[in-house]
């Protein structure tokens, strides 16, 4: 059965380790919807976070193929219900007229985002949730005209004490 | 020190006794330093062809190949010879020359970006970028390429970090993090193991490269004859078991003995180690094997299951995996009696084995590789080019020793065999090696033969001449009504005059008596030698199995 799968790695942090990790996605054939990446805990480390689509020997195999690699640290699967996942998204409309930006103030309050710029013509809203929510949003404001949309990608991390980490 | 002789010196460290490669602009001052060295440089005459050398010789001698190159072209020219490697988990450490740091990025004469471009087949890749980093990036480069499961690592060298002065330290330890351990099997998965073997009826094994890899045949033939389980092997496991052993079934697959690939099906648990259940060994997926229980030993997670489901599963190095599995069924089965099963599997061996040939053809492929193995010792080496010679090979000449069959099997790389060959007598000098080869293969490497001369390391190649791209012609013959497109190579050009112009003995043979004869002069002689053997260009390699089917649905 196909589903999302997220995976959280933890990789050197060094020049050319992106490259290495995604070509090894591009060879293996893996459907990946998101990667979201930045420096972790520690300077020298980095932790990024993919999303793919796939069956549960995917995950598995993608796990596996992800761990051969030596610039990768520690890779694991994350159970969503036992994780915080969080994407940003910049998501920029067309608001020319008062009633189109209370609109979006409405909306914007509703999935509890912020507006971040304004101009005359247009207004920037940041929004944080999940891959769900951020799309949902969008899809309700799409009719006031998307004029550009950013998102970060789905990061994670495990509830309570448990980690993905480098042993001491 | 320079980085240029840190370079060496570490080289030297890590005990390489021979480098293949060709020198250009941007590695000059690394042959400036080997001049100083005791460690011997092959000169090839194309880039390629050192890349097969360094893994004829790691998979001859089981250490690591070594190949070097100038940037740009040079580099790229391995790339063939390394994807050729990582596919047959050959470990070979590649030397790159790299234009200096500053021109890096700015398209400069000569540069290719060869660690992005070798990335999907390399399992360590490094650019030192200091002459510092130097001893560190060799020491890894080698310890990743012979870790677990082997495969190529590349190092590339900025001719400015060649030519800097720093002063080196050198050590031997190891600063990657990301190193995994090797897993090791626990006692547990293996008792489920050792009991689902001693419950079978119908046990057999399949052995793949990985048992060779890991230098665990006497095992295998152990726990083979502990169960009274018959061997199959993939390609690469060829020569695992000695081929003439009671147990011994040969290999199955799309080119494996009909007997084999019937035989299989019977099993009720099938045991394969070391193998990865491609394509050319299964035949179709769903079909192969649907009743038997399946065990899957592999040092390589990722390989568990990815083709085949199965059953139970041991992560692990074969060897310490089959002196466990021995360990806990020695007690248990060591006064098997044969059943059913041992009287079934010495008749259909007998079956195969006494095939008589019914063609009246003089010089046909298993005539000519019978009469080859009956004739040079048991030790030998043999390579071989890639595509009807290959399988004829596989088929119809048996290998007897492990590290003594190499060729180029989940690549299927043309070109492979002479280079390759040339690898392995360079790392056992003592021993007589031949490649077996056809036309169309060894015209892609041919001019290895000045390397061969020239550095006076002899093979003998056995070229199976049938003036075609033989296994296309082949597969248009029986799958595209006979339409031969783009297969025809012509009478050219003349092995015989080619061989001689390189300063090589060129024999042609005309039957299998002189055939004999060639092979007995160029085992007393120790020369470099080409026999060309002109054979039918209609003749087919059978029995075959068509692509996506099952085994069992054998043409021939």
């Amino acid at each position: 059965m196909t589903k999302t799968y997220i995976i959280s790695a933890l990789v050197e942090h060094k020049p050319g380790v992106l490259y290495k990790i995604s070509n090894m996605f591009w060879r293996r054939g893996f459907n990946i919807e998101s990667v979201a990446i930045g420096t972790a805990e520690q300077e020298d480390l980095a932790r990024i976070t993919i999303t793919i689509e796939g069956d549960e020997k995917d995950a598995e195999q993608f796990v596996g193929h992800l761990e051969k690699l030596i610039d990768v640290l520690k890779a694991t699967r994350l159970d969503p219900k036992k994780a915080v996942i969080r994407e940003l998204a910049l998501v920029k409309l067309k608001a020319k007229d008062a009633k189109m930006r209370s609109d979006i103030f409405h909306y914007v309050d509703v999935f509890r985002g912020r507006i971040v710029d304004v101009s005359p013509e247009t207004a920037t809203v940041e929004i944080v949730g999940s891959k769900d929510k951020i799309d949902a949003f969008i899809s309700l404001t799409k009719s006031f005209g998307l004029v550009e949309v950013a998102r970060t990608g789905e990061t994670a991390l495990i509830r309570g004490p448990e980690s993905v980490r480098l042993n001491e | 020190m320079s980085g240029a002789k840190a370079l060496v010196k570490a080289l030297e460290r890590e005990k390489v006794e021979t480098i293949f490669g060709l020198p250009g602009g941007a590695i000059i001052p690394v042959y400036d330093a080997l001049l100083d060295s005791n460690i011997r440089h092959v000169l090839v005459r194309h880039e390629q062809s050192a890349a097969h050398m360094a893994d004829g010789y790691a998979r001859a001698s089981g250490k690591t190949g070594v190949c070097m190159a100038t940037s740009g072209p040079g580099a790229t020219n391995l790339v063939t010879g390394l994807v050729t490697g990582q596919l047959d988990s050959s470990p070979i450490v590649a030397v790159t020359g790299q234009v200096s740091t500053p021109q890096i990025g700015l398209d400069a004469f000569q540069e290719a970006d060869i660690i992005s471009i070798a990335s999907p087949a390399t399992k360590y890749s490094h650019q030192p970028r200091s002459v510092e980093e130097i001893p560190s990036t060799v020491r890894e480069a080698f310890f990743i390429a012979s870790l677990g499961r082997p495969g190529p690592a590349l190092i590339d060298l900025p001719k400015d970090v060649q030519v800097d002065s720093a002063e080196v330290k050198f050590s031997d330890k190891i600063r990657i993090r990301g190193i995994k351990p090797i897993p090791t099997p626990d006692n547990t998965q293996i008792g489920r193991v050792a009991e689902m073997l001693s419950e079978a009826e119908k046990p057999f094994i399949l052995a793949g490269g990985g048992v060779i890899v890991s230098n665990a045949s006497n095992q295998l033939q152990n726990l083979a004859e502990l169960l009274l389980a018959p061997v199959a092997t993939s390609l690469m496991g060829k020569g695992v078991i000695p081929e003439n052993h009671p147990l011994s079934m040969g290999i199955i697959g799309m080119h494996g003995s009909k007997e084999a690939n019937k035989i299989i099906y019977d099993a009720d648990v099938l045991l394969a180690i070391g193998c990865r259940f491609s394509d050319r060994t299964t035949g179709k997926l769903d079909e192969f094997c649907p009743a038997a229980k399946v065990i899957q030993i592999d040092i390589d997670s990722t390989e568990i299951g990815k083709n085949k489901c199965i059953d139970a599963a041991i992560v692990s190095d074969a060897a310490p995996a089959l002196n466990m599995l021995n360990k806990a069924l020695v007690k248990k089965l060591k006064h098997k009696k044969k059943t059913s099963w041992s009287k079934k599997i010495k008749e259909i061996k007998e079956i195969s084995e006494n095939k008589i040939e019914n063609s009246g053809k003089e010089l046909t492929p298993p005539k000519i590789l019978r009469e080859l193995r009956r004739l040079i010792p048991d030790k030998s080496i043999v390579t071989t080019e890639v595509g009807q010679n290959q399988m004829w090979a596989s088929l119809y000449f048996k290998a007897l020793r492990p590290r003594t069959f190499i060729t180029s099997g989940g690549f299927g790389c043309m070109g492979y065999g002479f280079p390759a060959a040339i690898g392995a007598k360079a790392a056992r000098p003592d021993l007589p090696v031949f490649d077996i080869a056809g036309d169309g293969s060894f015209i892609m490497t041919e001019n290895s033969l000045a390397t061969s001369v020239l550095e006076k390391i002899p093979v003998t190649v056995v070229i199976l001449n049938n003036r075609m791209l033989g296994m296309v012609a082949q597969w248009q013959r029986l799958f595209f009504n006979r339409r031969y497109s783009a297969v025809q190579l012509g009478n050219v050009p003349d092995f015989v005059k080619l061989a001689e112009s390189y300063g090589a003995q060129g024999i042609r043979v005309g039957s299998i008596l002189e055939f004999s004869k060639a092979i007995k002069t160029s085992l007393k002689e120790e020369v470099t030698t080409v026999i060309d053997v002109p054979i039918d260009p209609e003749e087919n390699v059978l029995p075959m199995v068509p692509v996506g089917y099952s085994l069992k649905e054998v043409i021939g």
